[in-house]
């Protein structure tokens, strides 16, 4: 469905994302790990349309979205969520949802009905009203997550969607991300949150200073001794051992 | 919304009462300024689109009705095309201009006060191309006849204006009732809170700036047609003034930007304000500063103008759009 080919962006001397070579097939859930500054948030958005990619090419759905702007790969199926969460701070939370929910749709009824079920989806329903700056740090990362859906995606690309939650939260969300493969979209995720990408993924890659070091089962990957330098490294063993 | 429509029976009465108005006023100067409201109002309501809702900071707005102005004045001195249809073509002339700005300065990415620059940038371009070229009669200006008649927009008594001014200020109501409602004032206001987000989810971000700052352009030319045909009389200083730009940003901003009736109510304020000073002080300048005075009151403690101050009241919990820009805080 996704394919990543050979990739590669520059920051004036810095190579922030390194000939990366990735797969995404339908269906699966699959995960981007790898220490702070690997290059994951870079990589989603040259995926995204938001960077232009240096070298290599991304295809989605078997048609190249290079050069393409984020709006049009949004309408081909495939939405990214920011891990800096975005929201519409001055609307509330049904607003937000209806703005990915008009992608769709011109009716605003129609916009409406639809983000509510999404809000329901992702459990924001008695939220709806409230202002988008009012949001705990959980419900925001659950408005990204509902924005993105309320588009109707073939493909979410959740980036960090569990960064500073409590560990119920995160097994909330966790729940909903599963619930939301079982709809039949696709999921590809950046995650620092061993225990949930243990949980959540089919197979996994890891990314360090740029590059891939690392992919196959999320067990196989964490058993692998260059992705635990590369953690050990960056003095992240604690969250591999609680992950393992 | 629902707020609005609930209330709707009580604008319709309101409504009514400006429709009214002229039989129960026969003071000339009390038309002439509430005309001038209105006029202005309608001006802050084109701003309004741009800036209030989709939050593209405009400083040359008066660009807009300068080129409508011109276009349709010109077509009447020159080939007596009469205004009544001449008003559609300055519609779209100042759309057109609308598209050009637009592409041009948002196609290259230009936001905040660089989006702001470049459109006083192209006021005074325009400002300085009128005083060049000899179609726009230069330096030395363009006169009208006086010739009163609906087919050149002119009428003997200014109630006619009144009206005219009404209708427009109407029309810009009911574009801005309509954006609320719809997917492209939706549109818009997602691009003025978060432009890579609404980007994101699907939003072209650059066509839907393109639209709103036709759709100003659109209304600016109308106006610009209106004043010529109460003014009888164009030049470029006049066309292209700073001041028009200013005013229409000032009445938006004191009202409440992005809101239906927030340049309205700015309009009416600033204007009464103005028209109070000058009546009660003698010392020249003086009521300047004192409208002045009351400008920086309103703005600095106000930051979601007068009608945000009274939503505010209204529903304590309730924060509005310049709070949120500036407390755009990230988890
Ligand atoms: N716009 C940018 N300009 C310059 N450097 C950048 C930019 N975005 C990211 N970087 C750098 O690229 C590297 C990868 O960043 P990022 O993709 O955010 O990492 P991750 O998401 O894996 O933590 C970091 O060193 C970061 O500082
Ligand atoms: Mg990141």
């Amino acid at each position: 469905m996704l394919k990543v080919n050979n990739v590669t962006k520059r920051f004036g001397g810095l190579v922030a994302v390194s000939s990366v070579d990735l797969e995404v097939n339908e269906k699966e859930i699959v995960s981007l790990i790898g220490p702070n500054g690997a290059g994951k948030t870079t990589l989603f958005a040259m995926v995204a349309g938001f960077l232009k990619a240096d070298e290599g090419k991304v295809d989605f759905e078997n048609a190249s979205v290079l050069g393409m702007r984020p709006h049009q790969i949004c309408k081909l199926g495939m939405v990214r969520t920011f891990q800096i969460t975005q929201p519409f701070a001055g609307l509330t939370t049904l607003e937000n949802i209806m703005v990915g929910a008009y992608s769709n749709t011109s009716e605003t009824d129609l916009a409406r009905t639809k983000a509510e079920e999404v809000a329901e989806v992702v459990g924001m329903t008695s939220l709806l009203n409230q202002g988008a700056d009012g949001l705990t740090v959980a419900g925001r990362k659950r408005l990204e997550l509902a924005r993105a859906l309320a588009t109707d995606p073939k493909l979410l690309l959740l980036d960090e969607v569990m960064a500073g939650l409590n560990p119920t939260e995160i097994d909330d969300i966790v729940t909903v991300i599963k619930g939301i493969r079982d709809r039949g979209v696709t999921i590809f995720l950046i995650e620092h949150v061993m225990k949930a990408v243990m949980n959540l993924s089919d197979r996994t890659y890891v990314l360090n200073d740029g590059k891939l070091i690392a992919s196959g089962t999320p067990s196989s990957v964490a058993e692998d001794p260059q992705v635990i330098e590369a953690y050990l490294g960056h003095g992240a063993a604690e969250a591999m051992a609680e992950g393992a | 919304m629902t707020n609005f429509r609930n209330h709707l029976y009580f604008l319709l009465l309101g409504a009514l009462a400006l429709i009214v108005l002229p039989y129960f006023i026969s003071s000339r100067f009390y038309i002439d300024v509430l005309t001038l409201i209105f006029f202005t109002a309608y001006l802050g309501q084109s701003w309004n689109i741009l800036g209030g809702y989709a939050g593209q900071f405009s400083f040359g707005g008066v660009m807009f009705f300068g080129t409508g102005a011109y276009v349709s004045s010109i077509l009447l001195t020159t080939f007596g095309f009469p205004p009544i249809f001449g008003i559609f073509l300055a519609i779209l002339g100042g759309a057109f201009l609308g598209l050009i700005v637009g592409y041009m300065s948002f196609r290259s990415g230009l936001k905040g006060s660089y989006f702001a620059l470049i459109t006083l940038a192209f006021a005074e371009l325009l400002r300085v191309l009128a005083n060049s070229v000899e179609f726009t009669g230069g330096g030395v200006g363009l006169f009208l006849t006086y010739a009163p008649g609906l087919s050149n927009l002119q009428f003997e008594s200014p109630v006619g204006f009144y009206y005219f001014a009404l209708i427009l200020m109407f029309i810009s109501i009911a574009i801005v009732y309509w954006l609320e409602s719809s997917r492209f004032g939706a549109q818009l206001v997602a691009i003025r809170e978060n432009e890579d987000a609404a980007e994101a989810l699907g939003i072209n971000t650059l066509k839907c700036k393109i639209y709103a700052i036709m759709i100003m352009g659109a209304m600016g030319g109308a106006a610009g047609t209106f004043y010529a045909q109460k003014y009888l009389y164009l030049d470029p200083p006049i066309a292209y003034s700073i001041h028009l730009s200013v005013e229409m940003l000032l009445v938006t901003i004191v009202g409440g930007m992005g809101t239906i009736f927030g340049p309205l109510v700015g309009a009416f304020v600033l204007h009464t304000v103005n028209e109070i000073a000058r009546h009660f002080i003698d010392t020249p300048g003086l009521s300047l500063i004192v409208y002045g005075l009351i400008l920086i009151i309103i703005i600095g403690y106000l930051p979601n103008g007068l009608i945000g101050a009274f939503k505010k009241k209204e529903k304590k919990s309730d924060s509005t759009s310049l709070d949120k820009k500036t407390s755009r805080g990230d988890s």
